[in-house]
């Protein structure tokens, strides 16, 4: 008889501030998917776990579902949709708007930005966490996001008054705190 | 349902571009028909900077006039739009699926760098040392990728995993022979070796390859340029 796999067979392996793991938290929240949140300190080096979850990048992100990983965000929140499809979907069901949604997270995934209209989806969840880190590029860059891009600036005004997106992320401040420590150890002034 | 005749797809492509032809592969897989649109990357077409405004670049499929851009993207909106037609592209199971895109991923973000810089780097430390780290991907999919019983990534059909590695069947016996040295032995790497010629002879594939003679000429004028200019 096979076993039915639920979802409180989940387990995030993930590091607090990363935007990649951000993606995967917020995709949990807006399926209400209840999963056990594992934090791998990566500054002190990498679990057994997680070198045995993702032997290829050893890297997180990494999504246990009854034991099976799934690795690379993007992907972990397409598996999300398709494991349960009882759940809100990300992606829209329409190939061809699926194809747009897609092409746009690659986008971001190559470090471009851009600022979704059409409800809340997969490109909103792909690039929802780098808004955290705004304040610090403006800090570090001397520049106003609502000055260069006010489209996108108004959008992360919206996206962050979204619940599942609130609990996600953390406060710009305790990212530009985290970006001080980095640079101190890494010897970067 | 036959949806074929009110359908309209159209392919700008560039006869070198190994992600032409994976896109070229899994229209066959799908028994889909087209119009195909050779471009000048030197010269491109207005349609083409229509079609593509972000990246600008080949392949780009327009169906019923709406374009889709990016090799990957394109792939797996084939297998959405012809879902029950031709062969499966993606597998049907979730995992299955989350890791056919896993590896899928593998040969951009991993393998094709060091085997490009092996290609582009004249003979030297430099160049062994990108051979040695393209052996090391190498070893990574032959071991992880266990074919087992099955001809291919996808099972007994091409299928995504395939697809992404597919142009390595050919432009690695280039490489080689251009070189004069192998980086894929038999001996090294069995089940890949021998993944390759199936992959070659595989319907969806066999009739829809680049030339190969002119390939290999503008592979060695490729060559020469980085090495002249290095």
């Amino acid at each position: 008889m096979a076993s039915e796999k639920s979802s409180s067979d989940l387990i995030l392996l993930d590091f607090w501030v990363s935007p990649f793991g951000q993606r995967v938290r917020i995709a949990l929240a807006e399926k209400s998917l209840p999963y056990e949140y594992v934090e791998e300190d990566l500054l002190a080096g990498k679990s057994d776990r997680l070198l045995q979850s993702n032997p290829v990048h050893k890297k997180i992100p990494v999504l246990l579902h009854g034991g099976k990983p799934v690795n690379e965000s993007l992907i972990i929140v397409q598996y999300l949709d398709e494991a349960f499809p009882d759940t809100p979907s990300l992606l829209p069901s329409d190939p061809y708007a699926r194809a747009q949604a897609r092409f746009w997270a690659d986008y971001v995934d190559k470090k471009e930005f851009f600022g979704g209209e059409h409800g809340f989806g997969f490109v909103d969840a792909a690039f929802a966490p780098f808004t955290a880190w705004f304040q610090s590029y403006e800090k570090y860059g001397e520049f106003k996001v609502a000055e260069v891009a006010p489209k996108i600036a108004a959008w992360t005004e919206r996206v962050g008054k979204r619940e599942s997106v609130a609990k996600s992320l953390y406060s710009p401040d305790k990212v530009y705190d985290f970006i001080a420590v980095l640079k101190k150890k890494y010897g970067i002034e | 349902m036959d949806h074929q005749q009110e359908e309209k797809v159209q392919l700008f492509g560039m006869w070198a571009s190994p992600y032409v032809y994976k896109v070229k592969w899994a229209l066959s897989i799908k028994g889909m028909e087209y119009e195909y649109v050779e471009e000048d990357l030197g010269n491109k077409s207005g349609q083409l900077l229509e079609h593509n405004p972000v990246h600008k670049k080949v392949p780009v499929l327009v169906y019923n006039g709406r374009p889709v851009a990016e090799s990957d993207v394109i792939v797996q909106f084939i297998d959405d739009v012809w879902k029950g037609q031709g062969g499966r592209i993606l597998p049907e199971d979730p995992h299955e699926r989350a890791m056919a895109r896993f590896w899928a991923r593998f040969v951009p973000d991993k393998l094709s760098p060091p085997i490009w810089k092996w290609f582009t780097t004249a003979g030297g430390e430099e160049q062994e040392a990108a051979r040695e780290a393209a052996v090391e991907h190498l070893r990574v999919l032959e071991a992880e990728l266990n074919l087992g019983r099955n001809e291919f990534f996808g099972g007994d059909s091409v299928g995504l995993v395939d697809l992404s590695l597919g142009a390595l069947a050919y432009v690695i016996p280039m490489y080689e022979e251009i070189i004069g040295a192998r980086l894929i032995t038999e001996e090294m790497f069995p089940s890949l070796y021998a993944w390759m010629g199936r992959f070659l002879a595989a319907p969806p594939v066999k009739d829809h390859l680049p030339p190969m003679e002119e390939l290999k000429l503008r592979f060695r004028a490729i060559r020469e340029y980085f090495l002249k200019n290095a």
